[in-house]
């Protein structure tokens, strides 16, 4: 096998990837979120087909074209995303849609040798292939999907972030697994952020940023300095404001939570008048520890104190302390995107729209325009509807909900994803007015807390930083004691 | 059949859809005993009356087998009421063909070919059942639609179909045929007791037989419980996903024309478009009070038969109680509404 090389034209995410692999070798991928890791990993797949460039497979040429056919031709994915069919049978998970068959007719005997053979190729001897996959544990189904990759004589395996839900020990029987599979000759590509996991696992490297590949090598022979050096490689622009913002007394006190989802500890206090930013990369646990905060999700161990009150919490109690939150993904939790703008806004706060109980949608609008204005959220009216607005408008519509809710304390998770520059920018002034207030309006300085994988925007708009990794959330520091390399290898592990 | 055989049969994985079929059996039962203790008179418990359970839960259960694809396969189907109609009227008004005679008047063809003629009028309905079920899934799969919003648009343009060709009134077929005959009691008529279940049963437990087969012995039949369990995960897979719901309505098609058969024998042999109004309900609820959930992955042709039966023992027994129709159908929608409630209730433990 010569390898697999591609280079893509000017895609919106793949701006030209070069990459190559050989059998028995193990290449890692690594590069920031929304380097492009996912898409290259769906042109190889079949499930998206590349504009411009070339695939390569022994030597031929090879256009998947869609996820069955990618596995009939040797290539393997394992997903971030355990992806299987929980009611199903362990070797029917494994074998689906190879099916061994006669005629249409499961031939069952076959197939639970073909099963039994693959699982005892990762490790799994001792699992019955009639077993529901529902009942193994997540390292176990983990190695069942990558049984289904072997079972098929895949060359090449494709491995994206297979250990971001597995213990240290899981971690290293399948470091050893992937091993033995290169072993036999299968060319194996290791997407992670974790550069330990790269440096222990990995013979060479390639480093994807902003959808180009952008330098590579041989792993042994790099520091991780240089690696850090190219994920990151870019210049902090003059978006940010920075005034003098006076704290006051706390706001919201953290201490050692941690939620069911996944296991961890924060601890942190957040002043009046201050911005504080968690950094750390998608999945470290930033949105669950939000959404423990916020009353969305259990507190699994801990105290979440806000003001004085440290009971039990939902979302609707939350809202009456004060405490307002703009969700990580606008689209399916943030807004209700077929409604109104001034419905969004007035949501969480009802109150003082009409006569008594009553809404009156005349005055809704009224209470919405001076926001509309000041932010500004560019609309023909507040009864727009906010499917209407780009997605730099909609975010502005999520945080006016928060200034219409007149909260003391923002929770903000991702606040500029997707979203264009200048809407960056009138978010970032927007989140420094808020946090200095106003005395002569009589506008009190709010508690803002920021999560962003976009370490730029932390650096430039926080007061202080603390970084998230594996669920534990690290000492905070003042922001000018962080830069950028610090942050991303705070970020993957490296302290 | 030995019992290993026939749990190999009926059961998608392993011991543990078994203890789910045993119990929803023992539901079964106290259901019956109920009835059969407060209806005077041991009435209830009479052959005549189980013999009615059975043909009428034949109705449902056949239905109810092409329901159970769909909704392991994660989807809804909400015109097999309309199907069974438009099945129903298809039989009569072929039945009602005319031709030119031999001496030039006007003939029916049934009285031609008394034979071949009631066979066409099924392989006609089987047809045009099957065609509307394939449309149903070929706009789920084409336009990407909701199985709900899409079938509750055909359920009325079906049942349009059927009252338009029957011109909106019943059809009366000339002459008695074997269709009519289906349903006819046997445990009461000495002429036919030979058959012990009317010949309706009859092709209901083969397709049991057969439906359970294809669930569990064909790749067709596991791509439908992957594709209700993980949609996304059998798409990267490579399971034909789109083949795969296509053909479950297709065969929810098939099995209401069978369906619609034994409805025609059993309200009497007349082609009537107004038949098998609220089915939906019922065939809907047999599946889910069997087992089956409405996210999908799970469900049992056994579980589904259990289901109708009890169904159908609540709406008959409520009759002969003497029930009013009124607190007749709250009983059926309570129920219907308890089925779903255990089931969230049963994820809710398994997450």
């Amino acid at each position: 096998m010569r390898g697999i090389e591609k280079s893509f034209g000017a895609t919106r995410a793949l701006k030209g990837v070069d990459l190559s692999v050989n059998p028995g070798e193990i290449l890692a991928l690594v590069g920031e979120n929304g380097a492009g890791k996912s898409t290259l990993m769906k042109v190889l797949s079949g499930a998206h087909s590349p504009d411009s460039g070339t695939l390569l497979l022994d030597g031929e040429p090879y256009t998947p074209t869609n996820p069955l056919h990618a596995r009939e031709s040797g290539v393997a994915m394992i997903y971030q995303e355990l992806s299987l069919a929980p009611h199903l049978s362990t070797m029917e998970n494994i074998l689906l849609g190879i099916e061994p068959a006669n005629k249409g007719l499961v031939k069952w005997k076959e197939m639970k040798r073909l099963a039994s053979e693959a699982l005892a190729t990762v490790g799994l001897e001792s699992v019955d292939p009639e077993t529901p996959v529902s009942n193994l544990s997540i390292a176990q189904q983990q190695l069942v999907e990558i049984a289904r990759a072997v079972a098929l004589d895949s060359r090449v395996l494709v491995l994206d972030e297979p250990t971001s839900s597995l213990t240290a020990q899981d971690i290293q029987k399948l470091f050893d697994l992937v091993r033995s599979l290169s072993a036999k000759g299968i060319a194996i590509i290791y997407i992670s952020h974790f550069l330990e996991e790269v440096q222990a696992l990995s013979d060479h490297f390639t480093v994807l940023r902003d959808g180009e590949s952008v330098g590579g090598g041989i792993t042994a022979e790099a520091r991780n300095e240089e690696i850090i050096e190219l994920m990151v490689g870019r210049n902090v622009d003059n978006l940010y404001p920075r005034n003098e913002h006076v704290h006051g007394s706390v706001k919201l006190e953290v201490e050692n939570v941690c939620g069911f989802a996944k296991s961890g500890s924060s601890s942190f206090q957040l002043h009046e008048g201050e911005v504080f930013g968690v950094a750390g990369l998608v999945g470290a646990g930033r949105t669950e520890l939000l959404e423990s905060i916020f009353g969305l999700e259990p507190v699994a161990q801990g105290t979440v104190k806000v003001g004085a009150y440290s009971g039990m919490k939902t979302p609707a109690l939350s809202w009456g302390q004060s405490v307002g939150m703009v969700s990580e993904d606008r689209k399916t939790q943030g807004l209700a995107l077929g409604l109104s703008i001034a419905d969004n806004i007035t949501l969480p706060k009802l109150d003082g729209l009409g006569p008594g109980r009553l809404v009156m949608p005349a005055k809704q609008r009224a209470v919405c325009d001076p926001w509309v204005e000041k932010i500004p959220i560019k609309c023909q009216s507040a009864a727009q509807a906010t499917s209407d607005l780009s997605g730099g408008n909609q975010q502005k519509v999520a945080i006016a909900r928060l200034l219409h809710a007149d909260v003391d304390i923002l929770l903000l998770d991702e606040p500029t994803r997707g979203i264009d520059v200048g809407s960056k920018a009138q978010i970032y002034r927007l989140i420094d007015s808020l946090a200095r207030g106003d005395e002569s309006q009589g506008r009190k300085p709010k508690a803002i807390l920021v999560v962003s994988s976009y370490l730029p925007e932390l650096l430039g708009v926080c007061d202080r930083i603390a970084v998230m990794c594996r669920g534990v959330l690290s000492e905070p520091r003042p922001v000018n004691e962080w830069n950028e390399h610090q942050l991303m290898a705070a970020a993957i592990g490296e302290n | 059949m030995s019992i290993s055989a026939f749990n190999k049969l009926f059961s998608s994985s392993g011991s543990k859809t078994w203890i789910n079929i045993a119990a929803r059996f023992l539901a079964l039962v106290i259901v019956f005993m109920f009835f059969a203790i407060f209806v005077e008179d041991g009435k209830f418990y009479t052959l005549r009356n189980l013999e009615n359970i059975v043909r009428q839960s034949s109705v449902y259960a056949t239905a109810a087998l092409g329901m159970t694809f769909v909704i392991i396969a994660a989807g809804i189907d909400l015109s097999v009421g309309s199907i069974i109609a438009l099945a129903v009227v298809v039989v009569a008004w072929s039945l009602n063909i005319q031709v030119d005679g031999p001496a030039g008047e006007m003939v029916y063809l049934v009285h031609q070919y008394p034979f071949m003629t009631p066979i066409a009028a099924c392989l006609l309905a089987i047809g045009a059942s099957t065609a509307v079920g394939l449309l149903n899934g070929a706009i789920i799969v084409r336009l990407r639609m909701v199985p709900f919003i899409v079938t509750l648009g055909s359920m009325g343009i079906i049942r349009g179909l059927a009252k338009g060709i029957a011109s909106e009134r019943d059809i009366y077929p000339p002459e008695e045929t074997w269709i009519g005959g289906l349903m006819d009691p046997t445990l009461t008529n000495q002429a036919k007791s030979w058959m012990i279940f009317p010949a309706g049963v009859w092709i209901l437990i083969v397709c049991i037989a057969v439906a359970s087969f294809i669930l569990k012995y064909t790749r067709f039949g596991r791509h439908v419980y992957a594709v209700g369990s993980n949609e996304e995960t059998a798409r990267l897979c490579g399971v034909p996903v789109g083949r795969t719901k296509l053909i479950v309505y297709g065969l929810t098609g098939f099995f209401c024309a069978l369906a619609g058969f034994m409805q025609f024998s059993y309200i009497g042999g007349v082609g009537q478009p107004t038949t098998g109004v609220m089915y939906e309900l019922f065939v809907i609820a047999a599946v889910i009070i069997g087992g089956a959930s409405f996210s999908g992955g799970e469900g049992s042709i056994l579980g589904t038969i259990i289901g109708a039966l009890i169904i159908t023992i609540l709406y008959m027994g409520g009759q002969q109680m003497g029930w009013p129709k009124w607190v007749q159908e709250m009983v059926i929608g309570g129920i219907i509404i308890l089925a779903v409630a255990v089931d969230r209730l049963r994820h809710r433990k398994l997450v």
